[in-house]
């Protein structure tokens, strides 16, 4: 075996030396060249050239670049057209563009230049993908079917290879197919390399077509287990294959069988060990926060390639490393990182997914390759497809006696049906060895025509086919926080229910997990402040919150750009009750938020209404991120433009976002400084608001320097501000509005760091209490200062709202919601002015 | 009530028929309630309490109550026992039944229904037949009890949050006069739906005894 394993890497440092060789003749020669070129220009202009057209030069690279900007453009056109994406799968469609490109080249070149290699394939396009698939792998789902995914995995690859093996095998004695020179172990091989479903085929389609999640995940975790499956099986037939029928005896087969268990686990153990790593060394990247996600891509590749240097499963490596990692970096790490994380890995996986699926397309326009034999390739497609549906239903059959929860027969046909080969079947294909197996561009063609079926024709009609046979969805949308809620009862309930009844099933040995999970494997690979944030409840809790958060500022800018918060008579409204000196009202912060108070948390509780109402209205996770760039935008736009704008500070380290220390404390004492300007002036006119807020108006102007009234007027033209000018009017109503959601509204703590961390005493107390006042002024102002388009649905929730003046005022309040803010005084502000 | 310790096998069959399980999951489910009742014929909630198993449970309370629980026993009674005998608990257990392959459709609904309204008793504490906001906290509380103070204090925000979610969605026109009272079953019931509770809401029950490996009381 060790021979068979050697010989294969031997082969494939074979190709890419073959490959470096014919590069590095052409760059010779193209050097060759270059230097005449080089020299009659010389000779023509005799001096130092200005421009040099260095093509060869830079020409592989240039083309590799090029290629993967062509596969990018085509996916492009292709998602642009909706139209077609929904009837005909995105992979299909890429290898038909791979075929036009092809053709393209053939016809302009009559060589088939570029094509899928296993070495480019299997060493700079696989790795990212599987990584992508564990990093993202849903654990829970995939470990409850963990026994069906696995004797899917194992047996059912088996089955495949046996069964194509020996029937076309069988076939070939019956002379169905002419004269080609293959022989039993070269048709086990065929059978072995074309046996396992493709995971990257399987992602592609069933992505588009949203079956519902058991289905999804025991085909594609099928897709994901079997590579160590084939991996051995296709070493062992290699080995057989060069060995000889003779010399094939039992002690090699045990071998055969040994070497798959050892395979199997050791590349799992294997992207196990990487996975601690990277969650280990994830404790402590706080320093280099920037290159934090990089640990994760570098240790994922090592992951694979490590267990490619051991000759064990890389597929399996990478993605047990994924999967063990993902719930350790995502709480060690930053925020930002996670984001990072994330998307670079889709945009690697995407993009090399395409890039797949187009060279798979360009490889088929290679004369070389193509040896026709109707009954081979007709009968292997056949086969392929008869086996793995006849294995489906056996092994779903036997499993269905042990399942908790029965799978379908409509879901096993989906299963059968879903049986999609791919790349890694072209790969290992092209990896066969043309001395000792003579027909390898029979088996490549093949190999090719079984690709283009199952993924072209399989991923069309695998959409109607589920639509037809009604096969469960998955459902789109997020879950509410109550289901979410529901969940966890039902976990704990399922336990406890195991522990009474003295069963040790699924749930009892997750339980026991979890509780070991916690007790070391947290305490070993989490940062001691991320641990605290476990709970999932809270942080489904404390997204909403931010959400929310955003949220009202997005409202705010769509009724008026901040206008309502800035209202001068909002402020006139607090000061009547907070006549106190300012000092005096910090420590009550502390007080509002001590949770027994009942007005307080009377208060408290209504902003939290507004939280599930829009979770319901837009759960979408699309609009929400939608409304996250929005928010942010309009942060960046308006929140703080301060006199250090214009600095240019690049570094590769730091994001510099406001965490200067100067800058929060100038934020910070502006604040101040415009808020007691607004306590001062209220102070002063005791009289009907009215006249305050003309006093108010005033006495402000002159201690508000540069251009407080232009912002004012602008209230609806924003964007067009001058930084500086807009400045001091953003800066008095920012901490404001963050106070107000604060103090008023949420308490879950886990919130309150993140509003704006720079100033804590951003939080005054006056502006929760003073909603308790039926206010005397205007109830509008009011609805104005909290979320406008709020409704105060707590107080019918329960009898715990105990004022029944607040409730009506914020009845109050309600009905006033429709009527934006009113604009600001503009004519008094005018008349002063003028 | 009627639990001997000497049951015929016609009593089993009797069991059998009006719980779903088989004599052999009846036989293993009699043991471990003798084991849990020390060989008595009824068992109380201290013995349950005592199970170790069931302490890092942070819904233990429910759970248990939901064992004495009238509601719980397929009758129309109200308010719960002191203590139950076997056939109370098998009752019990049977929520918690897989469905096989040979359940029909109808089978099924019912199956999930029943799993619903176990879940919703065990929120709705007094049996008014809705889960007000003060129950609905509690659970949520509970749920929470092991995260210390923030756990309490995030507790009543979520399940105010959670709530409001509720009583957004079942009566989206409500007016500002209106008050929620809580969660009626129907409503419990649409909530669930997309849980597909029906396919997770299983315990298995096995054939084989498992009381020799099980190393609790």
């Amino acid at each position: 075996r060790g021979e068979s394993l050697t010989m294969i890497e031997k082969l494939e440092g074979q190709s890419l030396l073959r490959h470096e060789d014919d590069s590095e003749e052409r760059r010779l020669k193209s050097d060759h060249h270059e230097h005449n070129e080089g020299h009659s220009n010389m000779s023509a202009s005799t001096g130092v050239p200005i421009v040099s057209f260095k093509w060869h030069h830079v020409e592989p690279p240039y083309l590799i670049a090029l290629w993967v900007l062509v596969s990018f453009l085509g996916k492009l056109v292709i998602e642009a057209n909706h139209h077609v994406t929904t009837y005909i799968p995105e992979s299909a469609l890429l290898i038909c563009l791979g075929f036009l490109l092809g053709g393209m080249i053939w016809g302009a070149d009559k060589v088939q230049t570029f094509k899928l290699t296993p070495t480019v394939f299997f060493f700079y396009l696989l790795p990212q993908i599987i990584l992508d698939s564990g990093y993202a792998m849903p654990n829970k789902l995939f470990f409850t079917n963990m026994g069906g995914i696995l004797i899917h995995a194992i047996i059912g690859t088996c089955w495949n290879a046996a069964t194509l093996g020996l029937s076309l095998w069988g076939c070939h004695k019956g002379g169905a197919m002419g004269d080609i020179d293959i022989g039993l172990l070269q048709y086990l091989l065929f059978g072995s390399l074309l046996a396992a479903v493709d995971p990257v085929a399987v992602i592609a389609v069933f992505e588009q077509v949203h079956v519902n999640e058991v289905l999804f995940i025991m085909v594609f975790g099928e897709s994901l287990l079997n590579d160590g499956v084939t991996v051995v099986l296709f070493n062992v037939f290699d080995a057989f294959v060069s060995l000889g029928g003779g010399a094939i005896d039992a002690k090699e087969i045990v071998k055969g069988i040994i070497s798959f268990f050892v395979v199997a686990f050791g590349g799992s153990l294997v992207g196990f060990v990487f996975g601690l790593l990277i969650s280990l060394l994830t404790r402590c990247t706080k320093n280099i926060q920037i290159i934090e996600p990089g640990f994760i891509f570098v240790l994922g590749y090592l992951a694979y390639l490590t267990a490619e240097m051991l000759s064990l499963s890389a597929i399996l490596s990478v993605m047990f490393c994924g999967m063990c990692c993902q719930k350790y970096i995502n709480s060690n790490m930053d925020e930002r990182s996670v984001q990072t994380v994330r998307s670079a890995l889709k945009v690697f996986a995407n993009g090399s997914e395409t890039i797949i699926f187009v060279f798979l397309g360009i490889s088929a326009i290679d004369k070389s390759i193509w040896v026709w034999n109707t009954g081979f390739i007709l009968l292997t497609l056949f086969f392929i497809l008869v086996y793995r549906f006849i294995g489906v239903f056996v092994l779903t059959w036997m499993m269905n006696r042990f399942r908790l929860v029965p799978i379908s027969l409509v879901d096993q046909v989906i299963m059968g049906y879903g049986g999609l080969r791919g790349a890694v079947a072209y790969g290992l294909a092209v990896l066969l060895d043309e001395t000792r197996i003579k027909e390898k561009n029979l088996m490549i063609s093949t190999t090719l025509i079984v690709v283009y079926f199952t993924v072209i024709f399989q991923g069309i009609t695998m959409k109607p086919l589920v639509q037809w046979l009604k096969v469960k969805r998955a459902a789109l949308v997020e879950l509410s926080l109550i289901e979410k809620v529901q969940n966890k009862v039902f976990d704990h309930a399922l336990i406890a229910i195991e522990d009474i009844s003295g069963q040790i099933g699924h749930n009892y040995m997750r339980d026991k997990w979890r509780n070991f999970e916690e007790k070391w494997m947290s305490w070993f690979l989490l940062k001691s402040s991320a641990r605290k944030k476990q709970d999932r409840l809270f942080n489904v809790f404390h997204e909403l919150n931010l959400q929310d958060a955003m949220e009202y500022v997005t409202e705010g800018e769509r009724r008026g750009s901040l206008d309502f918060i800035r209202n001068e008579n909002a402020f006139v409204d607090f000061k009547k009750k907070f006549d106190e000196d300012f000092a005096e009202a910090m420590p009550d912060i502390m007080a509002d938020m001590a949770p027994d108070e009942a007005g307080a948390s009377a208060m408290r509780g209504d902003p939290v209404p507004s939280v599930s109402l829009e979770m319901h209205e837009q759960n979408l996770r699309g609009l929400r991120q939608a409304e996250e760039i929005n928010a942010h935008h309009l942060l960046e736009q308006h929140l703080y433009k301060g006199r250090k704008q214009h600095r240019h500070k690049f570094s590769r380290s730091h994001f510099s976002i406001n965490q200067d220390e100067n800058e929060v404390q100038e934020i910070f004492q502006r604040t101040m400084r415009s808020r007691l300007e607004s306590f001062k002036s209220g102070k002063m006119g005791v009289a009907p608001p009215k006249t305050i807020t003309k006093h108010t108006k005033r006495e402000q102007q002159p201690k508000m320097p540069n251009g407080k009234n232009r912002s004012y007027y602008s209230g609806d033209e924003d964007f067009e501000f001058s930084e500086g000018d807009s400045a001091s009017g953003y800066d008095a109503s920012f901490p404001t509005r963050v106070s107000y959601r604060t103090g008023a509204g949420i308490e879950n703590p886990a919130f309150m760091p993140d509003v704006d961390p720079s100033s804590p005493m951003h939080i005054p107390p006056w502006l929760a209490d003073a909603e308790l006042e039926v206010s005397p002024v205007a109830p509008s102002q009011r609805a104005q200062v909290r979320l406008p388009w709020m409704p105060g649905h707590l107080h019918r929730l329960s009898s715990l709202r105990t004022s029944p003046r607040s409730g009506d005022s914020v009845q109050e309040g309600d009905e006033q919601l429709p009527p934006p803010p009113p604009p600001p005084p503009r004519h008094d502000r005018d008349d002063n002015h003028l | 009530m009627g639990a001997t310790q000497t049951r015929s096998g016609q009593e089993y069959q009797e069991l059998a028929e009006r719980t779903g399980f088989s004599a052999e999951q009846i036989r293993n489910l009699h043991k471990r309630f003798q084991q849990l009742s020390g060989n008595e014929d009824t068992i109380s909630r201290e013995h349950l309490k005592s199970i170790p198993a069931l302490a890092n449970n942070p819904i233990r309370k429910q759970i248990i109550e939901a064992f004495f629980d009238k509601r719980n026993q397929h009758g129309n009674e109200l308010g719960s026992y002191e203590e139950i005998g076997f056939e109370e608990f098998l009752m019990v257990m049977s929520h918690f039944r897989p469905p096989t392959l040979r359940t029909t459709e109808e089978e099924k609904e019912a199956m999930r229904k029943e799993k619903v309204r176990f879940l919703f008793n065990m929120h709705d504490t007094d049996g008014d037949g809705k889960i007000t906001l003060v129950e609905y906290r509690k659970v949520v509380e509970e749920l929470l009890s092991k995260s210390g103070t923030i756990g309490q204090e995030a507790a009543k925000a979520i399940a105010d949050a959670a709530m409001l979610e509720v009583a957004s969605t079942n009566v989206p026109n409500m007016g500002p006069d209106d008050f929620y009272e809580g969660i009626t079953l129907e409503h419990f019931e649409e909530i669930l739906k997309g849980l597909e509770m029906e396919t997770r809401m299983h315990v298995r029950f096995l054939d084989v005894s498992t009381t020799n490996v099980y190393c609790g009381k």
